[in-house]
């Protein structure tokens, strides 16, 4: 028995050459095949959406034909919400969890490279489409029934959909049983570091509604396809039973999106302020009933839709105490940086900007909430403006924090930080150049999902643009300033940044392959 | 104290795997070819999609199987796979949870607000004046309207029990009987195995195949009076709709379980396997089980009593 275990017992570094990639069981291996991934998805639909603000540059049709317009809209949202946002912050878990808990890898490693390598050919399947007759899907991320039963090639779609279903939900498997059997002794649940804590929590969302999902699509390719009236109101059905359970599958959705960049804020605040976490108890509590209220809340996406009165009073009150809980976690960041010894190297930057912009998406959340007012803007640019505030410089400010925070013990490199400042500079000027004239429009009246204006638009669609294009084109900045950290670079230390605490500092720069073969002794200096 | 440093000998992980890359392109295949299937452009695609998809799992399942036997597996790689196991049918209920969630919203809101009734009943009394508002609505609110011309039609019969008399020959409850009882066979076999009785353990296992696979052939049989002689198929409006979704997915749910156990009792009687103290093997397969019949029970009663 013990000869068996012996012969596995010799680690070697990684395996050379591009089969590395496809075989791997290491979490790092799998860690920087999702970022990198995300990273291509990202600039995909990041070209998307250059498109998109090429053609409102100005009002009138310029650049494409209305159906062309809601295929990028709709491909846009798709890719970057299952192949940019969430495969990024699952590199991010696979890379940082093992290392910030003491456990040697995932708990189980081989399904965790099968939850990656899903991901390629479910996006294989959905892009595909684009080479088909009837082209893309164009009905909007949220496929509402029936336009998109309607639609052609909705079964390529549906089974993309379903295996990044399966992979997420394999994914999440991995995340929980690993955090919940893998930890270092000692180092009990509540000692855990908040961006762990974030994502066991996201784990358990993910668990619980991409299976809703997978229901929701099903149904939709049952009516398109087998005579099934799901949501045909001709057969007893309703189409807006499509949008109760979309929604409850999306709302918890949107906080699978935010709540690791909650975790990852919470590390990046507390080193570069040099203090220990304000409230670290407090932030899991917020996290837990931020999560629990989102199976509460899907239906204030639906206010315009026709719901009894009580429903639309009940999802109003419960959508606004959310407001509690994430008032909570912005005080207790905020109290974190109340006179501390500030430095502001790029990750703090993306950090402090990442509170700031993602509480303006906040507010405009709670004005959504209020019911009577969605009805006004309701489907109006206010809504883009609202949810790529917390998507943006919320979700992928977050995760670019993360990248620069944590890229030096990845590669044992220090980055450019005078680049990664511009960097910061011009995203951050690019996003709000881009995404805050879209409430002006939006409360003017603008509609979303339109390829051309009013004339009354004009003007801060076309700021709106330019904006955009500021921003698109620094992520290439982005990518210039990691793979130069990743070539070459100032040697990085163990500790990295002096306020740093966690696991993850008292390993080399960059960390070996294995990290923890055997469990680390957890200490004072250790815990976040 | 030596239970937490036992579960902390050293983790297994395997090196690498070609087994998770082969997998991901036979789901590639196997779904690109579903689509293809749906969408009219043959079949093949899908077959050896899927084809692909068992062979490779079950090469996965029985390189686990192996390693195991070779005593790779700490108590704490196993904890892994119970919470794997549990976790996953966790992720199963909330697959099965949305479909109920579909079936009493259309029961509780969509077809009394078609029938005029209700908060939001205005619409349909305006759109659908004739359709009555019941459960399960024999007639379609399109075929109140338009009657034979309608497109969608209900279905001929229920699958209700519609007088006492006919409680022998009515299938559901035979079901349910064979379903529940199979749990209770499932559960004397782990009792078997707990006490080391492999003979007892193997008896009963084939006792809860058996029962798992008659379960299928009456669900079959009554797909088939139901397409026969009921009028009731997958386009008779929202009740053939529900009826056969919830149904539908249970049945396979039923199989890929009875599969599940009868591996278990290939490796017990075939193999050897399993010990006193080592089964998590049956015993995954035994809560997959339950959770099964669980669904049923929900079943039973939502769809073919209340």
């Amino acid at each position: 028995m013990s000869a068996v275990v012996e012969s596995h017992d010799h680690h070697h570094g990684p395996k050379k050459g591009l089969l590395r990639w496809l075989f791997t069981t290491n979490h790092k291996d799998i860690g920087t095949l999702y970022l990198w991934f995300s990273f291509l998805m990202f600039l995909t639909g990041g070209a998307m959406a250059m498109g998109i603000r090429a053609e409102l540059f100005e009002p009138g049709l310029q650049l494409m034909d209305p159906i062309r317009y809601n295929q990028l809209v709709t491909m846009h949202g798709l890719i970057m919400i299952f192949g940019g946002v969430m495969p990024a912050f699952v590199g991010l878990a696979n890379w940082l969890i093992p290392m910030q808990i003491g456990a040697p890898d995932m708990a189980l490693p081989r399904m965790n490279n099968l939850s990656f390598w899903l991901l390629p050919a479910a996006f294989t399947i959905l892009l595909s489409t684009a080479f088909m007759e009837g082209g893309m899907p164009g009905f909007g991320w949220t496929f509402y029934a029936p336009l998109s039963t309607n639609y052609p090639n909705i079964a390529y779609f549906v089974f993309a959909i379903h295996i990044m279903g399966i992979s997420s939900i394999m994914g999440s498997i991995n995340v929980i049983v690993t955090i919940m059997n893998m930890r270092a002794p000692g180092l009990s649940l509540m000692k855990m570091p908040l961006f762990v804590w974030s994502w066991l929590i996201t784990a358990y969302l993910l668990i619980a509604v991409m299976p809703v999902l997978a229901g929701a699509v099903t149904m939709l390719l049952m009516d398109a396809y087998f005579g099934t009236s799901f949501f045909d109101a001709a057969g007893g059905g309703d189409p807006v039973l499509f949008q109760h359970i979309f929604w409850f599958f999306g709302h918890p959705e949107v906080y699978i999106m935010i709540l690791p960049a909650f975790g990852i804020t919470s590390h990046i605040i507390s080193t570069f302020s040099r203090k220990p976490l304000f409230g670290h108890s407090s932030m899991v509590y917020a996290m837990v009933s931020i999560a629990v209220l989102s199976f509460v809340v899907w239906a204030h996406h639906m206010f315009t839709v026709g719901m009894p009165l009580v429903a639309e009073l009940f999802f109003m009150w419960a959508t606004m105490l959310i407001a509690i809980p994430t008032g909570v976690k912005v005080f207790n960041w905020v109290a974190t940086i109340f006179k501390g010894s500030i430095t502001y190297e790029t990750p703090m930057l993306f950090a402090i900007a990442f509170v700031v912009l993602f509480t303006i998406g906040g507010f405009s959340g709670l004005m959504l909430a209020i019911t009577p007012a969605d009805f006004q803007y309701h489907d109006t640019y206010f809504v883009v403006a609202h949810f790529h505030y917390v998507l943006v410089p919320g979700a992928v400010f977050s995760i670019m924090a993360a990248v620069y925070y944590w890229l030096p013990k990845w590669t044992g490199n220090m980055y450019d930080e005078k680049m990664g400042k511009l960097h910061f500079w011009l995203s951050f000027i690019g996003v709000n150049v881009t995404f805050f004239p879209q409430h002006f429009v939006g409360l003017a009246g603008m509609p979303r999902r339109y390829a051309d204006y009013a004339l009354q638009f004009a003007e801060w669609n076309a700021v709106s643009s330019i904006g955009a294009f500021l921003f698109g084109f620094s992520q290439l900045l982005f990518l210039y300033i990691v793979v130069k950290a990743v070539m070459a670079g100032k040697k990085a230390t163990p500790q990295v940044w002096d306020g740093a605490r966690g696991l993850e500092w008292t390993v080399d720069s960059p960390a070996p392959y294995h990290t923890f073969e055997v469990p680390p002794k957890i200490t004072e200096q250790t815990k976040l | 104290m030596t239970a937490k440093t036992d579960t902390h000998q050293k983790y297994y992980v395997p090196e690498e795997s070609r087994i998770p890359i082969v997998f991901a392109f036979a789901a590639l295949i196997a779904g690109f070819g579903a689509a293809n299937a749906v969408a009219g452009y043959g079949t093949t695609m899908l077959y050896v999609g899927l084809v692909a998809v068992i062979f490779t799992l079950a090469f996965w399942w029985s390189t686990v199987t192996k390693e195991s036997q070779a005593g790779l597996d700490t108590p704490q790689l196993n904890n892994a796979y119970v919470y794997g196991m549990a976790w996953f049918i966790f992720s199963e209920v909330m697959f099965f949870f949305a479909f109920f969630g579909a079936l009493f919203y259309i029961r509780s809101f969509a077809v009394p607000w078609l029938g005029g009734e209700g908060a939001k009943g205005i619409a349909g009394e305006l759109l659908w004046p004739e359709f009555e508002a019941t459960w399960p609505p024999m007639i379609t609110p399109e075929q109140s309207l338009l009657g034979e011309n309608a497109a969608v039609k209900g279905p001929d019969e229920n699958m209700y029990l519609h007088s006492l008399r006919d409680i022998g020959s009515w299938l559901p409850l035979w079901n349910t009987v064979v379903l529940l009882s199979s749990s209770g066979t499932v559960h004397i076999a782990h009792m078997a195995l707990k006490e080391n009785n492999k003979k007892r353990f193997n008896f009963w296992l084939g006792v809860t195949v058996t029962l798992a696979f008659i379960f299928v052939i009456l669900q079959a049989v009554e797909y088939y009076e139901a397409y026969s002689h009921l009028g009731l198929t997958l386009e008779s409006g929202v009740y053939g709709t529900t009826f056969f979704m919830l149904t539908g997915f249970h049945g396979m749910h039923v199989l890929i379980g009875g599969i599940f156990l009868l591996t278990q009792l290939v490796r017990s009687s075939g193999y050897k396997h399993f010990s006193d103290k080592e089964h998590f093997g049956f015993e995954a397969a035994s809560w997959y089980w339950h959770f099964v019949d669980v669904v049923w029970v929900c079943l039973f009663l939502f769809v073919y009593i209340l």
